[in-house]
């Protein structure tokens, strides 16, 4: 790898994937009882289909679609519905959830196989991964049958999986790209298929060397499907980064990256429309990364859906003394917990517990002294000094009018800062504040 | 399992990790970037110098400090920044001053421009310059009286001369030529720092030795040094000289307070633009106000009051000159079409 793809700026924090990146997947056992809520995705909530009482089966569908931009959610586990109700999620808000007793049968609804999946239409492709629920699974959650369905007017032309996996301390998308190579690749080409999209791309920071050789030998004999080995730079996996770092075209500013023909899937989609399309398998599971000096033992685990961070946690050996911090995620953008009763959803790709040693307290910072660094590596090319500023001042406006809405969020200011200003709440409040 | 209850969880906004880089390392940092020049201020102008320097320290860091308290602040004296503001302010002044000079102006520096704007991060112009220019403007006398870089010999009463850019502007090129004899003298002189000046301005091989840790420490950048010194040294060139394109541009680049302030004092983070392309027009402009000082102006050198006049001008660079927004390109190519 002499040459590798990256995008303008961006930082270089601790990545701290050893604790975890040699850990195989393991199953995680299925937990006494699953907390499922309808809302896991970008769109509106589902609907529940079930009552209390009702007996499902693994892969049944529990909450249907209410609209286009929707998805719906299924059982990830065979019991009996003992409660609907609202229930803290790991984003900090309640939602509405059902929770499903484990009967320990682990029952099956009947997957519809299809051995000649390549042979199927865009249409029937797409209707499969919207029933199968598939969002995406590298932390935004949008639903991916949407994401496949542009507007006409916008041509497709470049698929690009994410394997970039550039938050510190996750090896999920790694694992899955070491073990499930394979499969991945024919995620992708369904992916492609579904679009009508003849270029394939997997984009993989070489920091994950076996990743880039498992998928490398994935795809010979694949002349369309190209790997690129990604500088190990973060955000290297925000979507507009990864799309510049492949193709070189930059998504205009409040664009979408269909603007410039290209669609990016994380890997773990990638392989959940395989498994949807190929087997009929509905998005019951995720792989997960516990990791953090504050777990016992850091572990990939193939987890289903719905059950509680706790419930994983304690299959790791749970937390060592002064673990102070667990966080739904990565540590770059993951969300703190306030409690461990919180269930993994589509969109969890790791719990990280951070014991005092990794703890960095963020209680007390002191004014900007516009020393820049932020603006250096800000990947948007924004001034986050600026935007804080006006953000703590109360001139919203003003921030809106330096494109505040540019900002994703990615914490690269935040983490450069000497000052430890809370950059990402400066540009949540305002945005919080002001329309788009 | 040992789940912690509830409230031993703590909860805050991401980022979770954070860089290393702080308020206080870059400060002190910077403190230690200035040592090699302070000791030259003292291998020359003798222990005179580490008095009035050490006095400016004392005196903003105390200013500071009770300033602070006397308004139920939090003193922020441990972040270096006051105990920088003193050190500037000592190498920015004369070597022979009584005593009332650097508490005076470090009043001006610290209470003035600094806290009573807000303090670090809020004050416009540069503390220690404005205490400088304070003192120049109150005691014209007493900040323009300079001794001859020997008093490491002869103590305290060492003779009194003028500065290079006092004699190039008073008397002339030959002049200044005849103090030093030819021209690889002169400038090895103000390389080394052998001549009449302000304590920590005289040795150029002292601050580039700081500059350079700077640099590589990544707490300055080129956008501001090198702009204000090619500015510096294309005018003096161009205007420097008899005719057109006759000037030496390396007296001027070597002379004064240049080297200082190019790389100490413009670069203050508070006072200067932040977006790197707007930090090049506050260098041009630095240099071409410097310039225009020395070569035409009532004042044989023109540093400090060329980077006060562009601080005045680094808030609204900021607010006119952005970063260059990812995707905007192609929305300005929209735009037209």
């Amino acid at each position: 790898m002499s040459k590798t793809a990256t995008f303008e700026r961006g930082i270089h924090p601790k990545y701290n994937k050893e604790l975890a990146s040699g850990k195989s997947i393991t199953r995680a056992e299925l937990p006494k009882r699953i907390v499922v809520p309808v809302s896991q995705h970008i769109g509106a909530p589902a609907q529940p289909e079930v009552n209390i009482g009702d007996e499902v089966k693994r892969g049944q569908i529990i909450g249907g679609t209410s609209g286009f931009v929707s998805s719906p959610v299924h059982a990830s586990l065979s019991g009996k519905v003992i409660a609907i109700s609202d229930f803290p999620t790991s984003v900090g808000k309640m939602v509405q959830s059902i929770v499903i007793e484990n009967d320990g049968k682990d029952e099956a609804v009947s997957y519809k196989e299809n051995p000649d999946y390549m042979k199927l239409s865009a249409d029937d492709i797409k209707s499969m991964i919207k029933d199968a629920g598939i969002v995406g699974m590298g932390g935004a959650a949008f639903p991916t049958n949407v994401k496949l369905s542009p507007p006409k007017e916008k041509s497709i032309d470049t698929v690009i999986i994410n394997g970039a996996e550039c938050e510190p301390y996750l090896t999920a998308d790694h694992r899955l790209m070491v073990e499930r190579s394979g499969d991945i690749v024919e995620g992708l080409k369904l992916i492609m298929r579904s679009l009508g999209v003849s270029e394939g791309h997997i984009g993989i920071e070489v920091n994950k060397p076996d990743a880039l050789e498992a998928m490398s030998s994935a795809v010979t004999g694949e002349p369309n499907i190209k790997i690129w080995p990604l500088e190990v730079k973060y955000p290297q996996g925000a979507e507009k980064m990864l799309i510049k770092a492949v193709t070189g075209r930059e998504v205009p500013s409040k664009g979408l990256p269909m603007d410039v023909g290209a669609v990016v899937q994380n890997v773990g989609t990638a392989l959940a429309v395989y498994e949807a399309v190929r087997y009929g398998k509905p998005l019951i599971e995720r792989v997960v990364t516990i990791t953090g000096n504050g777990i016992k033992e850091p572990a990939n685990m193939m987890v289903r859906i719905g059950t509680l961070m706790a419930d994983v946690i304690e299959q790791c050996g749970g937390l060592v003394e002064g673990a102070v911090k667990v966080i739904s995620g990565g540590p770059m953008m993951g969300f703190a917990q306030w409690t461990l009763d919180v269930p993994v959803v589509k969109g969890t790709s790791g719990i990280l517990v951070l014991a005092e040693d990794e703890f960095v307290s963020t209680d007390d910072y002191s004014a900007c002294i516009r020393c820049g660094s932020c603006i250096d590596v800000c990947p948007m090319g924004l001034n986050p000094s600026i935007l804080s500023i006006y953000s703590e001042k109360g001139f919203f406006e003003d921030a809106k009018d330096n494109n505040l809405f540019d900002c994703f969020e990615c914490g690269s200011c935040a983490y450069v800062c000497p000052a430890k200003r809370p950059m990402v709440q400066f540009m949540r409040l305002a945005k919080s504040q002001v329309k788009p | 399992m040992a789940e912690p209850k509830a409230h031993e969880l703590v909860v805050s906004v991401s980022p979770h990790v954070r860089g290393k880089e702080t308020v206080e390392r870059i400060m002190w940092t910077v403190n230690l970037a200035l040592l090699p020049a302070f000791i030259m201020s003292v291998y020359y102008f003798g222990p005179l110098a580490a008095y009035v320097t050490g006095l400016c320290i004392l005196t903003s860091v105390l200013f500071e400090h009770f300033y602070q308290i006397a308004l139920k602040k939090k003193s922020t004296i441990g972040d270096g920044s006051a105990f920088l503001t003193g050190l500037l302010l000592g190498l920015n002044l004369p070597p022979t001053v009584p005593f009332y000079i650097p508490v005076v102006g470090s009043l001006i520096a610290i209470v003035i421009t600094k806290l009573l704007f807000g303090g670090l991060g809020y004050n416009v112009f540069n503390p220690a310059l404005i205490g400088r220019a304070f003192l120049l403007i109150s005691f014209p006398k007493l900040m323009t009286i300079w001794s001859e870089p020997t008093a490491r010999f002869i103590g305290l009463d060492a003779k009194t001369t003028a500065t290079p850019l006092g004699i190039l502007k008073e008397e002339g090129l030959p002049q200044l030529l005849e103090v030093f004899g030819d021209k690889s003298d002169l400038y090895m002189s103000l390389l080394m720092g052998s001549r009449a000046g302000s304590l920590g301005e005289t040795s150029v091989i002292a601050l580039l030795i700081g500059a350079a840790l700077l640099f590589y420490r990544g707490y300055i950048t080129w956008h501001i040094p090198f702009s204000f010194l090619a500015t510096v040294g294309v005018m003096a060139w161009a205007f420097g000289g008899e005719g057109l394109f006759a000037g030496d541009p390396l007296i001027h680049l070597l002379s004064g307070g240049l080297i200082l302030g190019a790389f100490f004092m413009a670069t203050d983070y508070v006072t200067c633009p932040s977006v790197r392309k707007g930090q090049v027009i506050f260098g041009i402009g630095c240099g071409a106000i410097t310039m225009l000082i020395r070569l035409k102006g009532g004042f044989p050198e023109g540093v400090m009051f060329a980077i006060l006049l562009m601080n005045c001008f680094a808030p609204i660079i900021d607010r006119s000159i952005k970063p260059d927004l990812f995707g905007a390109v192609r929305v300005k190519k929209e735009e037209k079409s």
